[in-house]
């Protein structure tokens, strides 16, 4: 059987009207034990309101090393912005 | 690779840092890079942890509920920053178990301070204001770091760490305005943890062997002398509002340079504590060897508890 605590990662959000937001990681035996711990790990000071848990090996991410074709395409799309679009001064709130 | 296309990616690395860029986990990264930030991160968390030792001598004791309360959430946002760095040390690839593995063997380091007893509740305040007061020093320059999950922590740390060095000085400053007794108390533990603070900026700059590499990596921005010097310039007058006097015949307000002078440190007590031969390197390695060891039942029965949960699910399921 394995004898370590898994890693997990730690998500909060702060108020309500706000997302979840990766405050780091922990080592817990279950998701219940997860979430006790980083309620006293990670938000002692009222940074709060709502907490997730994810087992760090159920995250996929992506590779930087394809950080060229993932995420260059989106540099020359200069037509997605509104800047890119000329109107007339006269033209108001648009 | 090839040692040039090596070469390369550290030359394209180097300019990374130097445009301020950060560096994450998954990013390509030097393994020298790699080695460093695992031994300077978790030689800080490794200190957070054993620096709870000290203190935690005095929470049953505290002279007070204020007191009590305000040492017991001290000493549980120390327990707080030694997992914050250790899960940012674990983004480098080394399990927490090797980590808890190099302290436990002695392998590993941490700050020599905590190396000192703490033998009266004057001691306390002196932590907090002296101890505290020099890691922030030393601290709050990493929150621009080149690694984003050590600066990212640097930065929850400082946001906490202030309240321990006021926590600390009041106490000074109640003990000082106090009975003869008392202040005499506080003026004891001045004469004891000066020095040893004095150290935890490192050895001097012509006997420190990393710095050029640190500085261009951010784990490092201002040399060991200049700390120590803002140190001594912070702390000076912070002494003399509490009335009580740094140990050091030298030490010296000098209008020309704009900052104190200040004597000689011992070297060699430095050098014997870090060797592991100060007044309590083996009380707290054994406090914190015993603590995992005794911890282990507690460990594995949560494990197996997780399992069988699991495991219930599953077969609810079926
Ligand atoms: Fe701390
Ligand atoms: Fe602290």
């Amino acid at each position: 059987m394995e004898k370590n605590w898994p890693l997990w990662e730690v998500f909060v959000r702060s108020k309500n009207g706000l997302e979840h937001r990766h405050f780091g990681s922990l080592h817990a035996a279950d998701a219940e034990m997860a979430l006790e711990n980083a309620r006293d790990v990670y938000t002692r000071r009222n940074e709060g309101v709502s907490i997730w848990v994810v087992e760090s090996k159920h995250i996929t991410a992506t590779n930087p090393e394809n950080n060229g074709e993932l995420f260059e395409p989106a540099q020359d799309k200069v037509y997605r912005h509104p800047t890119f679009y000329t109107l007339p001064d006269e033209v108001k709130h648009m | 690779m090839s040692e040039a296309q090596i070469r390369n990616l550290e030359e394209i690395f180097e300019q990374r840092i130097a445009r301020d860029e950060k560096i994450e986990p998954k990013d390509w990264m030097p393994e020298k890079y790699r080695q460093t930030h695992i031994r300077q991160i978790s030689q800080h968390a490794h200190s957070e942890i054993v620096g709870m030792l000290p203190e935690g001598n005095w929470i049953s004791r505290a002279p007070s509920l204020r007191r009590k309360v305000a040492l017991l959430a001290k000493v549980q946002d120390e327990a707080g920053h030694g997992l914050y760095l250790y899960s940012a040390c674990e983004t480098l690839g080394i399990s927490r178990n090797e980590l808890y593995d190099q302290l436990h063997s002695g392998k590993a380091k941490y700050s020599s301070i905590f190396n000192y007893p703490t033998i009266t509740w004057a001691d306390i305040g002196a932590i907090g204001w002296l101890v505290d007061g020099a890691a922030i020093i030393n601290q709050v320059p990493l929150c621009n770091t080149s690694y984003g999950p050590y600066a990212r922590a640097m930065i929850r740390v400082c946001k906490e760490e202030s309240f321990h060095q006021r926590q600390g000085y009041e106490i000074m400053m109640t003990l000082c305005k106090g009975t003869p007794e008392q202040k005499e108390m506080a003026q004891d533990a001045l004469n004891r943890w000066w020095w040893p603070s004095m150290m935890m900026f490192g050895p001097t700059d012509d006997m420190s062997t990393h710095t050029e590499q640190s500085m261009k990596w951010k784990l490092k921005r201002k040399t060991n002398d200049e700390l120590r010097q803002q140190f001594v310039d912070q702390t000076a007058p912070q002494a003399d509002l509490l009335g009580i006097t740094i140990p050091d015949p030298e030490l010296e307000w000098n209008e020309e340079k704009g900052h104190y002078d200040f004597g000689e440190i011992d070297w060699d007590e430095f050098w014997q504590v870090v060797k592991g031969h100060g007044p309590c390197n083996k009380e707290r390695l054994s406090a914190r060897v015993n603590a995992w060891e005794e911890g282990e039942w507690v460990r594995d029965a949560a494990m197996a508890y997780a399992k069988k949960q699991q495991d219930k699910k599953l077969q609810n399921v079926g």
